[in-house]
């Protein structure tokens, strides 16, 4: 044990003169977590909060564009701005403008043609509710080609393929009102020979149905997550397994170096050097994840980010953060062991975190993975703790239910060390 | 045990060679050192005087043969051997981050000793070898010359019977020799056998009593200094050394 104690006090003592390696384990990814959660944020705002600016030109002169426009501006997702109908040929150029992510043309023959459609639907409705069927055939026939010509909706790229296919739906929804209301009122003036009341017209148009939107939750609680309940846990896995810039060079140095030559001919075996560095880098990257969490929860908010909401089973996540930094300490000894040089440890330890980092969903949802990519997660150990911080942070979870990530990460970790054994032995390091 | 040995190194038989057979290997190697002496190892570049001290102290293992130390067999990791020797390696084999008293510290717990007996030690090494005033400085400070007294202190740290030194005095100024060789006199006087390689030959010849000279892993000439000049008719050993292996430059 006194000689455990002396390497641990030697491992910490070199630690704490190495400035470098400790700006590389806490200042880079502090920096990373509050740059990455803020743009998070942002893509956050922009979907939940903030709205997206549209750009209409409305070529078109009737009463059906505006109430499509009107319809657009009341979903409560869009800024919009109108343009004259001179520049629908330069909309492109009114949308860098502007800065819009989004423009619609509405073609001149837009209210027109929602006008025919609806006279069409409601002579056909008139027709069924007086029961002649081959009147029915004729007019479907001679309607056939009554459709109205595309609308054109302009996107910039940047925006992702999901948020574009909830904007396509969201216009679709307004031009279906658009048409509905017109055909309501056609059929109404047409057996009535007056105008649709405007009560009786919201009364059929709206629904009457809210849609509640409850985030899924594992204790009952009602959070909704933000950029730092998702993104400051991914993070410091990510600043975890970066200790290997530093373990894995001094498990290198101490290797090449001549001190290691005097270690072999002392009377104790190398593991215990090695034990020390577990316990001391274990010791480091618990430090980590405790200052990227109290930062996420006390300094966010004064950076006008979501301050982080600690999980309610507090030793669960110290178990989790646990085997995690043991799993993040070991990779980087196996690296440190295998690797001849240091530049070979520095570089093949950050493309394999970023690797793991991609492979474990750090940085695309594992949820979203197909195929292989999803199989090739389980082996990531970045994978299993991802997914215990998403029960904990997220969806409210207890220690029962990371047992399973818990338990997969030990696989992984124990694999490590044993791999980590055969390479010491078979350099004859123990 | 240990103390009733007559030979602080025998070496019996031994065959060595690396995985990669390009470096010098030997075969056939017979050598004896005998307790309490101060034992010279010398010969070209490559002709395998360090990679003897890591047979000898157990860093690397022997193919065939044997070495024994006070009697006990070297090999990887022999605790009960590792306790009764200390190197001082050529390079700098230390933690340049930490300062003397800290190495003193790490080493001695590793080499077995307790804290008091490390805390007795530091002091007293850090005053023999003049580093009390720089003893909580970093290491990487320091000169070359007060570095080189830094890594005897550690190989002397907890009093070893043998002490095997490759090359302890390379690049060290006039003062820092003396000082050295001083200290490891007083060592041998108080009965510790020391083993030790260099190129300074005038130096061998105020330190050593015994020499043996090897030159592509075989020993070419052992013995008392003064039989070895007798025997081969010359009255310094860098004569004896370049008549015995050559002028030719060696890698």
């Amino acid at each position: 044990m006194f000689k455990l104690w002396i390497s641990i006090k030697k491992d910490v003592r070199i630690l704490l003169r190495d400035k470098v390696g400790i700006s590389l384990m806490f200042v880079m990814p502090i920096i990373l977590v509050v740059v990455v959660t803020s743009i998070q944020n942002s893509t956050f705002q922009l979907v939940n909060k903030n709205k997206l600016p549209i750009v209409i030109c409305n070529t078109d002169t009737g009463k059906a564009s505006t109430q499509f426009i009107e319809s657009v501006g009341k979903i409560g997702l869009f800024t919009v701005t109108q343009i004259p109908k001179e520049k629908a040929k330069t909309i492109t150029d009114e949308m860098h403008g502007k800065d819009a992510l989004l423009g619609i043309v509405i073609p001149s023959n837009f209210s027109s043609e929602v006008d025919k459609k609806a006279k069409s639907a409601s002579d056909k409705a008139m027709v069924a509710f007086s029961g002649q069927a081959d009147s029915i055939k004729t007019i479907a026939k001679s309607t056939k080609t009554n459709e109205i010509d595309p609308l054109t909706l302009y996107y910039n790229p940047v925006l992702q393929e999901s948020l574009r296919f909830s904007i396509q739906g969201a216009i679709g929804s307004c031009l279906q009102l658009v048409q509905t209301r017109e055909t309501l009122r056609t059929l109404y003036y047409a057996s009535n020979e007056k105008e649709l009341p405007k009560s009786l017209e919201d009364e059929m148009l709206n629904s009457n149905t809210t849609i509640n939107m409850l985030p899924v939750s594992k204790d009952g609680t009602r959070t909704t997550p933000n950029a730092s309940q998702h993104n400051v846990p991914s993070w410091t896995i990510f600043a975890m397994f970066f200790v290997i810039m530093s373990l894995g060079g001094s498990v290198v140095r101490e290797k090449v170096s001549g001190s290691f030559i005097r270690l072999k001919t002392l009377p104790t075996n190398y593991l215990v050097g090695l034990l020390s560095k577990q316990i001391t880098y274990l010791a480091v990257t618990l430090l980590q994840a405790a200052v990227i969490f109290s930062m996420g929860m006390l300094l966010f908010p004064y950076l006008g980010l979501p301050a982080l909401n600690l999980p309610s089973d507090l030793f669960a996540l110290f178990l989790v953060t646990l085997v995690c930094g043991w799993c993040a300490v070991s990779y980087s000894i196996c690296v440190g062991v295998f690797s001849e040089t240091q530049e070979q440890s520095n570089g093949f330890g950050a493309v394999s975190i970023v690797i793991l980092a991609c492979v474990g969903g750090l940085m695309v949802p594992s949820f979203a993975m197909q195929g292989l990519a999803k199989t090739m997660a389980n082996f990531s150990p970045m994978h299993w703790v991802l997914q215990a911080y998403y029960t904990l942070f997220l969806e409210g979870g207890k220690l029962k239910d990371v047992l399973n990530n818990i338990g997969s990460l030990f696989i992984i970790t124990v694999v490590i060390q044993f791999i980590t054994y055969l390479g010491l032995k078979r350099k004859n390091l123990i | 045990m240990a103390a009733d040995q007559p030979f602080a190194i025998a070496i019996e038989h031994m065959g060595f060679r690396y995985p990669d057979n390009a470096a010098v290997s030997f075969a056939d190697l017979n050598l004896k050192v005998e307790k309490g002496i101060r034992f010279g190892l010398f010969g070209p570049n490559g002709a395998g005087k360090t990679t003897l001290m890591n047979l000898m102290t157990g860093v690397l293992s022997v193919n065939e043969g044997s070495i024994k130390l006070l009697g006990k067999e070297t090999g990887k990791q022999n605790k009960e051997v590792n306790t009764l020797f200390g190197f001082v390696p050529q390079d700098f084999s230390f933690y340049q981050e930490l300062s003397p008293a800290e190495n003193l510290e790490f080493f001695g717990a590793w080499a077995g000793l307790t804290q008091t007996e490390i805390t007795n030690r530091t002091d007293e090494l850090l005053h023999i070898l003049g580093l009390e005033d720089v003893r909580n400085k970093p290491v990487e400070k320091f000169s070359g010359g007060m570095k080189r007294r830094v890594n005897l202190a550690i190989g002397v740290i907890h009093n070893p019977q043998v002490l095997f030194l490759d090359e302890p005095t390379v690049g060290v100024d006039v003062q820092t020799r003396q000082a050295i060789i001083n200290y490891l006199l007083k060592l041998n006087e108080s009965g510790t056998t020391l083993i030790y390689t260099s190129h300074q030959l005038n130096e061998a010849e105020d330190l050593c009593e015994q020499i043996a000279m090897i030159d592509e892993g075989k020993i070419i000439t052992q013995g008392h200094i003064d039989d070895v000049l007798k025997a081969h008719n010359h009255d310094s050993l860098e004569n004896l050394f370049i008549n015995l292996t050559g002028k030719a430059y060696r890698n």
